[in-house]
């Protein structure tokens, strides 16, 4: 006799333990990245190959500076969490929880300076009178 | 008390058993361009972070990021980019339900790698015109 009843077993958050929350936040955040990636694309190979001062006037006007921003903060998280996929199926145990949190910190690691160098050019940006 | 013993299993997806296909390919390029990508983003933040330093260090970092290994690299990632956008885009078709005929999957992962390169050529047209 099954104590389970079907919608017990059907409802909850199976497996994973956390249910459909990582493939809905994979899907919500590539949608975004999705509308952002093609201006950054453009923003980021034209100032690509010029000179400091260009690059600096460039990153800390309010749109390139603002996109950069997202882009790499919604990107980061969302490489992080997508290589846990890979991670789950290639390793176990505590060599993927060692794996995961060394993307984890990777990608706030990459943040972190994108964020640094972008608040710091905005501020070189404003001394330069460019804004 | 007897231990329990781990049974070796082999481990999915089976690679070795596997015959190479359109749809099993194209997943795996998903894996591959999404975690490479970050070598890209890695350059592309360190001449970010030297453009905010120095003229110097802008002037040593952006001579490795405009130089033939930077070019490699970017040229390299923005293929990435472009395939995995396609290929993101396929699974959200997927999410719905459609399009998951053998035939109709195959042809979309045609598409993302067609489309890949095509983006890839337009976008480096686009940003030298």
């Amino acid at each position: 006799m099954r104590y389970l009843t079907d919608r017990k077993r059907a409802v909850g958050n199976g497996a994973s333990g956390t249910g459909t929350e990582h493939h809905w936040w994979m899907s919500a955040s590539g949608v975004a990245l999705a509308f952002m990636i093609p201006i950054w694309l453009y923003i980021v190979g034209t100032t690509l190959g010029t000179d400091q001062q260009t690059v600096i006037t460039t990153f800390s006007n309010p749109f390139p500076a603002i996109l950069t921003a997202l882009i790499v903060v919604v990107g980061m998280r969302h490489f992080a969490k997508g290589a846990e996929i890979w991670i789950e199926d290639y390793l176990h145990g505590t060599a993927a929880k060692a794996t995961k949190i060394a993307m984890h910190s990777l990608a706030y690691v990459i943040i972190a300076t994108a964020l640094y160098a972008l608040g710091k050019m905005v501020f070189i940006g404003l001394l330069l009178g460019a804004n | 008390m007897a231990e329990a013993k781990p049974v070796e299993r082999p481990l999915s997806p089976h690679l070795q058993i596997y015959r190479p296909q359109m749809t099993s390919f194209s997943s795996i390029m998903t894996r591959i361009t999404g975690n490479g990508i970050v070598v890209g983003v890695i350059l592309l933040v360190w001449w970010l972070l030297a453009a905010a330093t120095s003229p110097d260090y802008f002037n040593f970092v952006n001579a490795i990021a405009t130089s033939w290994f930077g070019d490699l690299v970017f040229t390299l990632c923005l293929l990435g980019v472009w395939y995995h956008y396609l290929a993101g885009i396929r699974h959200l078709i997927f999410d719905t339900g459609r399009c998951l005929e053998i035939e109709t999957a195959e042809m979309l992962g045609w598409v993302c790698v067609i489309g890949s390169v095509v983006l890839t050529l337009l976008t480096l047209i686009i940003i030298h015109l």
